[in-house]
């Protein structure tokens, strides 16, 4: 069996600075993620040092206007830009902003709503 | 300063495989500035967790990419297996690293080949692709598929290869090794390829770490990142260290590749020496309750897949953090200096999947 993993809860106003503080302290950016559990979306950005995985997670509704973490880390462009254009997710400050371009989907905001197993959203 | 123009490079380019578009902004030849796009081809498959059970949904996993499509199923039904605290049979952690090693082959053969055409090098291309023929036919011979090879479920996998012909494998990788050598060093010793790959496309060791680079992009820049350090599978149990270069450059991206070609070698005669007898699979009940971050070394790097469970057949999340995604970041930044006629082989340096990306 692989170690265990936690994630941390943390306020959307600590994103950045726990975004500034792990790459102060040598972490890598991973990745950030967003999942739809109800009506909440759970964001959690990832970060690696050694193998070892440092998970914090923000507990957000969709019109959660999100802080970018790109100025800490560069390459968050990426993720940022498809939690927007995939769950419809502001987030401000982007360094790279695609202004809903980066995923071109024929709906808008696809993984905003749960479809059901017989098909009905 | 010179006038600045852009131009736009891809989706469809004669020697990018891929849908990736980049606007290059010049000045006289020189890029100083890139913008990445993607999506093009976006197909959700991330989403198909509602509507498939998370036994079937390997299958969709598989079908991320078609390159290193095993490696997918074997990072997904790692993450529920650990969700579920299953302790699969040793012999197919084994089978497992054997088909994952055997991806890496593919995967590296069929991108010298595709590299060493996009750089007018045409015997390599055609000794890479024959070479990658016989890993092929023992994928298909080993596992019934060539390139979708099916074999992995939760809980172990499919089928098991006999000691037959796992010594039949071994000896023709012995073969093939020297042919390898031959064709690597035809390849890395080249003045041409020297000379026009050393120096260019650099990506200096601290930029490839904050950018998040990984696979033979980060390893080429002195990181050694490779997940397969961690152990996961039967690494604990083999010999392996990852190659890694210094220069950062184009040249050491692919001479990373071309070592790798024959670390995988080792670890399978490793795998194929070790190997225990037993069962490969197990039997599963009940459904994954938690969440778990998945990871294994792609022929790209790292892929991570984050698998969410509440109990249910169905999973509440499913989310693929491919190579390619996270070395865009990085593509961008090694791009700037560059002139536009050397932008596609310092683009293919990456070995970018954009079909993988777009999962």
């Amino acid at each position: 069996m692989m170690a265990a993993q936690t994630i941390t809860q943390i306020a959307v106003g600590e994103v950045v600075a726990k975004a500034e503080q792990a790459q102060r302290d040598g972490y890598r950016l991973v990745q950030i993620g967003c999942t739809k559990i109800g009506d909440d979306f759970e964001i959690i950005y990832v970060y690696d040092k050694d193998f070892v995985l440092l998970n914090y997670r923000i507990t957000v509704k969709q019109d959660t206007v999100v802080p970018s973490i790109s100025g800490a880390y560069f390459g968050a462009f990426v993720y940022e830009n498809e939690i927007h254009d995939l769950y419809g997710i502001t987030v401000s400050g982007i360094n790279i902003d695609f202004k809903g371009t980066f995923y071109r989907t024929a709906i808008k905001h696809p993984f905003s709503v749960t479809i059901t197993k017989e098909g009905d959203a | 300063m010179s006038k600045q123009i852009t131009v736009p490079f891809g989706p469809q380019h004669p020697v990018l495989p891929e849908p990736l578009h980049l606007d290059l902004v010049l000045e006289d030849e020189t890029v100083v500035d890139v913008v990445p796009t993607i999506g093009y081809v976006h197909r959700g498959l991330e989403k198909l967790v509602e509507k498939r059970e998370y036994t079937e949904y390997v299958f969709i996993a598989e079908r991320i990419c078609g390159i290193c499509s095993f490696i997918h199923s074997q990072t997904y039904v790692q993450g529920i297996e650990q969700i579920m605290g299953l302790e699969i049979p040793e012999r197919a952690q084994y089978l497992r690293t054997i088909w994952g090693e055997y991806s890496r082959l593919h995967s590296h053969l069929l991108w010298l080949g595709l590299f060493a055409d996009g750089m007018g090098f045409e015997s390599v291309f055609m000794n890479a692709w024959r070479l990658r023929e016989h890993i092929l036919d023992d994928l298909e011979a080993t596992t019934g598929g060539r390139v979708i090879l099916g074999v992995c479920k939760v809980g172990g996998v499919r089928k098991d290869i006999t000691p037959e012909k796992l010594d039949e494998m071994l000896r023709g990788l012995k073969a093939m090794e020297r042919e390898l050598q031959d064709l690597t060093n035809v390849f890395l010793h080249d003045n041409s390829v020297s000379h026009r790959l050393k120096g260019l496309g650099v990506l200096k060791k601290e930029d490839a770490y904050q950018l998040g680079a990984v696979g033979p992009t980060a390893r080429g820049s002195g990181l050694a990142i490779d997940i397969r350090s961690t152990g996961y599978g039967a690494f604990d149990r083999i010999n392996f260290r990852p190659v890694v270069e210094q220069d950062g450059d184009c040249y050491a991206r692919c001479a990373v590749r071309a070592r790798e070609l024959f670390t995988s070698i080792d670890i399978i005669e490793q795998c194929i020496k070790k190997i225990p007898d037993g069962p490969v699979d197990m039997k599963v009940t009940g459904a994954p309750d938690g969440e778990y971050f998945s990871r294994t070394e792609q022929p790209r790097g790292e892929v991570i897949h984050y698998i969410k469970g509440n109990g249910k057949k169905n999973l509440v999340r499913h989310r693929v953090r491919t190579p390619t995604f996270t070395n865009i970041p990085p593509l961008v930044t090694l791009l700037k200096g560059v002139e536009l006629a050397d932008v596609p082989v310092v683009v293919l340096t990456i070995d970018p999947c954009i079909g993988c990306a777009e999962r």
